[in-house]
């Protein structure tokens, strides 16, 4: 492997643990998706807010650090799907827009919309965002309609665009794919899953803990379902493959199953991160605070499987139905290799930032929230 | 189809500029007051007095406020990059894609891990750890800003890069001089520092309210006692970075320079304008006709410019139409020099479809810097790419009045920031500030002029810099996406509901929050 494909290879590896990572922190959005169900009086929402909105951040800048890291290793992916499935990507900022302000206004007097908008502004930020987010990543199996010519740009008076969108959906059309509704609910009822299994964890309150383990329950049941429905109709897909030398794009019978066969660390990472939800779902059913620590781990592990399936082994990971050779690989999509190295040396921060973030967390999560706090928090959401 | 992209750019611009200039409503206050109020902790780190914790407490309650509503929209502003400017994307990806994603891993995450401590790490942390995520949250707002002016800077004026063939797009050859060229220092230093001031200025208007209703005269004062000082200086290096700027945009954009002073004719000693009112764009055909009437201070712009009073300073007819005694290019000719390299890339395209591997191996020899050709065809002819876009010379000329205009209240206001917070550092310093309503109330003022002020700075920066997307090579045109103009006006007019709702909002509760005070805490 050249130094060029070892670095493509690195920073899709980096792309899907960020990818995997803001799935675990949709637990944020899982959790403002039950407010209504988990909380039934003004003390416990407010309880269930305040130990979400003190992570709600850290999702918002990973999907901020996903998208500009995926601008800065693989610019032709962000500027044929941002550019092309614009309405889908407009409506996943539309909701994560309405999240941000929600906490920090929700409760504040004179917020002339009253506190009902703004929890209306979480709950549509909790069901939409891990919804679409997933489907937006299921194209990156199932594809899109796009064509990719770069020389376009040459073409003076006629339309210079480099990558064109053929249908006038703009990524609606993944609505109409089946596999990416099946992703969009796994995720939507993971987050849900993780976002009871934090709550469990973070509030000391009997009441909110003895929902959350019903919650757990069916949360599981949807999740169960809609993953393995995704991942039974990935092993049996026709995915697209590249020649590692001319790049010339095929078409491939069981792609996604070869991938596993062919990458079996990435198989044993995907089995694992699922036994360890699996495992969290049982510790969550039994009432274990710790289960959102196995939820959490095997979250990171099976989406990062998932992605790695999705890109590496020579995979087109954004597929085009509408010509085959516009599919967008790791290696005809990345970077140069003076920036992805450059970039790979502002890589070795990650692991200062992950420290710090769990330093913090550890600091400010040792008591768990109660209703006393509520009630003398002199920042409260 | 030409039609349809027009619209697009045209909404599609409009779009960005709508989210930039929100998003700039709530960032400079961010970087600012995140500063003011670590300085006011440290205080009370220093002190133990329980009177600089609830005056930090207080600023960070309208902080938290401000905060949010920055993030909302800066979410969009980093993706409307792709959904609204794909051939952009694609075209500098390489080199403005990793300024953004640094930002993200070293800053961001900085910011929004320490800010959940600031908030909620009163009596969870240690005062000595809380102290350090106050100023570790300032250090990382500040920071996410170098990294997204170092991208902004690359657009004015790209440096550090070199045209790739085979991916048809610019390529990063050198991180430093990305990272910390010359453009990109001065605009980092001059747009922080200008934030600093606003923050200043709206810590002092807020405290002046307060003294003029008899209210925490304490906390007041001492707010006032800082942020007077901290804006003094701000606006000081503001200014001075302010002349920095101009004589880089004399030598990287002259377009610019000349549609920010109205100079229709070239000269040397050229006059700085210190007010005009311009007449119509018909009648506005040389410096003679340009103006009703104006007020020069002889030679300053010259001096501004390049340090020498006699210098020569281009002006837009000399740039449109070309100087020949001055060795400028008329853009007519660039126009003709970009078409030619656009027509070499159409040739490769039609070459690489009929696999003339000779022809193409000829055209890969034109955009090879190591080659004598190379070199020749690249600085002759494909440093001017983007003008072989453009339909007439004319196109360079950026909107004149917006600019001339808006550098006149930037530069205005400025003077005035500085003059008003000497004056009040000083007369708060000597305890005779509470008596002179009549200043209180204009500190009062001074705070939705310095948002006028720097909205009007980011006008003279990013209007100056049309047509292009990337100076002289990709005009904004072509770095749009191929998007209906229903489908961006639609998103623009959401954006626009939702924007103004949140700021009503915003404002709403900002002033509850000064209204309640302190006290509550």
């Amino acid at each position: 492997m050249d130094t060029l494909s070892l670095l493509q290879h690195y920073w899709w590896f980096l792309i899907a643990l960020l990818g995997a990572l803001l799935v675990f922190l949709l637990f944020v959005q899982g959790g403002q998706s039950l407010i209504g169900t988990l909380g039934r009086t003004e003390v416990e929402r407010s309880m269930i807010v305040n130990a979400l909105g003190r992570k709600w951040e850290l999702t918002f800048t990973t999907l901020v650090t996903f998208g500009g890291a995926f601008f800065a290793s693989f610019p032709l992916f962000y500027s044929t799907s941002f550019g092309g499935a614009t309405y889908v990507w407009m409506l996943i900022l539309l909701v994560f827009v309405l999240q941000a302000v929600a906490y920090e206004y929700r409760t504040k007097p004179r917020n002339i919309f009253g506190t009902r908008t703004y929890d209306l502004f979480l709950e549509i930020n909790g069901l939409l965002g891990p919804l679409l987010l997933g489907m937006a990543v299921g194209t990156l199996f199932t594809g899109g309609w796009f064509t990719v010519d770069r020389l376009n740009i040459a073409q003076l008076g006629g339309n210079t665009t480099i990558s064109q969108w053929t249908t006038p959906w703009h990524g609606l059309e993944a609505l109409g794919d089946w596999r990416n509704w099946s992703l969009g609910l796994a995720v939507l009822f993971l987050a849900r899953l993780l976002g009871a299994q934090y709550l469990l964890k973070s509030i000391d309150d009997a009441a909110v803990a003895a929902r959350c383990r019903t919650q757990i329950r069916i949360a599981a049941i949807g999740f169960l379902t809609f993953f393995l429905d995704f991942v039974c109709e990935l092993l049996f897909a026709e995915g697209y493959a590249a020649d590692p030398v001319s790049g010339a794009i095929t078409a491939e019978p069981y792609k996604y199953l070869h991938n596993l066969l062919e990458m079996p660390v990435v198989t044993v990472v995907l089995v694992v991160g699922a036994l360890a939800v699996v495992w969290s779902i049982v510790d969550g059913w039994r009432g274990r605070r710790r289960a959102i620590w196995f939820g959490g781990a095997g979250t990171v592990l099976a989406v990062l499987a998932l992605l790695l399936c999705a890109g590496w082994n020579d995979t087109a990971y954004y597929p085009s139905l509408a010509d085959m050779q516009s599919s967008l690989t790791i290696r005809n999509s990345s970077s140069s290799e003076f920036t992805l190295r450059v970039m790979a040396y502002v890589s070795l921060f990650i692991p200062i930032v992950v420290a710090y973030i769990w330093y913090v967390w550890r600091a400010l999560g040792r008591k768990s929230i109660t209703r006393e706090e509520m009630q003398h928090d002199d920042h409260k959401y | 189809m030409t039609t349809d992209l027009l619209q697009t750019v045209d909404w599609s611009r409009a779009q960005f500029a709508l989210t930039a200039i929100y998003h700039w409503l709530f960032v400079p206050l961010t970087l600012g007051l995140s500063v003011l109020i670590a300085i006011m902790e440290t205080l009370w780190y220093r002190t133990g007095d329980p009177f600089w914790r609830r005056t930090v407490q207080f600023w960070m309650r309208l902080f938290g406020v401000n905060f949010a509503i920055g993030v909302a929209t800066g979410l969009i502003l980093e993706f409307e990059f792709g959904t609204n400017w794909s051939n952009y994307s694609h075209f500098v990806g390489d080199i403005f894609g990793a300024p953004l994603a640094i930002e993200g891993i070293m800053a961001f995450f900085l910011e929004s891990t320490f800010i959940a401590v600031m908030f909620f790490g009163w009596n969870k942390v240690s005062r000595g750890f809380h102290l350090t995520a106050t100023w570790l949250t300032a250090i990382g707002a500040n920071l996410s800003a170098w990294w997204i002016l170092v991208a902004n800077s690359w657009m004015q004026h790209p440096v550090g890069c070199t045209f790739n063939l085979d991916t048809v797009r610019n390529e990063m050859t050198s991180f430093w001089e990305v990272a910390f060229s010359p453009v990109a220092v001065n605009k980092f230093s001059h747009t922080v520092t200008s934030s600093f001031t606003l923050a200043a200025l709206f810590v002092v208007g807020v405290s002046a309210w307060y003294l003029l209703r008899g209210r925490e005269r304490r906390m007041a004062s001492k707010s006032i006692g800082i942020a007077a000082l901290f804006g003094l200086v701000a606006a000081l290096v503001t200014a001075f970075t302010g002349d920095r700027s101009g004589a880089i945009v004399a030598r990287t954009q002259p377009m610019k320079l000349a549609a920010m002073e109205a100079l229709y004719d070239g000269r040397e000693g050229a006059p700085l304008t210190v007010v005009g009112v311009l007449r119509p764009e018909a009648e506005r055909t040389s410096d003679d006709e340009a103006f009703y009437f104006k007020i020069d201070l002889p030679k300053l712009l010259s001096i501004m410019s390049f340090r020498d009073a006699e210098a020569y300073v281009a002006g837009i007819n000399d740039l449109v139409a070309g100087n020949p005694e001055r060795g400028i290019l008329s853009t007519q000719e660039k126009i003709d020099r970009g078409r030619v390299a656009i027509a070499q890339l159409n040739f490769y395209r039609q070459a690489k479809e009929a696999g003339d591997s000779l022809v193409m191996r000829q055209i890969q020899g034109l955009f090879d810097p190591s080659t004598p050709d190379g070199q020749n065809f690249l600085t002759q002819n494909f440093a001017y790419l983007g003008y072989g876009y453009l339909h007439s010379p004319q196109q360079i000329v950026p909107n004149v009045p917006l600019l001339f205009y808006s550098f006149r209240v930037m530069v205005g206001a400025g003077s005035l920031f500085i003059v008003l917070l000497a004056a009040v550092w000083w007369l708060n310093r000597r305890d005779r500030l509470a008596d002179k309503r009549w200043l209180l109330w204009v500190m009062i003022a001074c705070i939705p002029l310095s948002y006028l002020a720097s909205q009007a700075g980011w006008i003279v920066a990013e209007v100056g810099r049309q047509p292009w997307a990337i100076q002289d090579l990709m005009p904004v045109g072509v770095a749009v996406s191929d998007l209906p103009g229903e489908a961006v006006s639609t998103t623009f007019f959401l954006f626009l509901a939702l924007f103004t709702a949140l700021l009503i909002a915003e404002l709403s509760i900002l002033l509850r929050q000064i209204k309640i005070g302190p006290k509550n805490e």
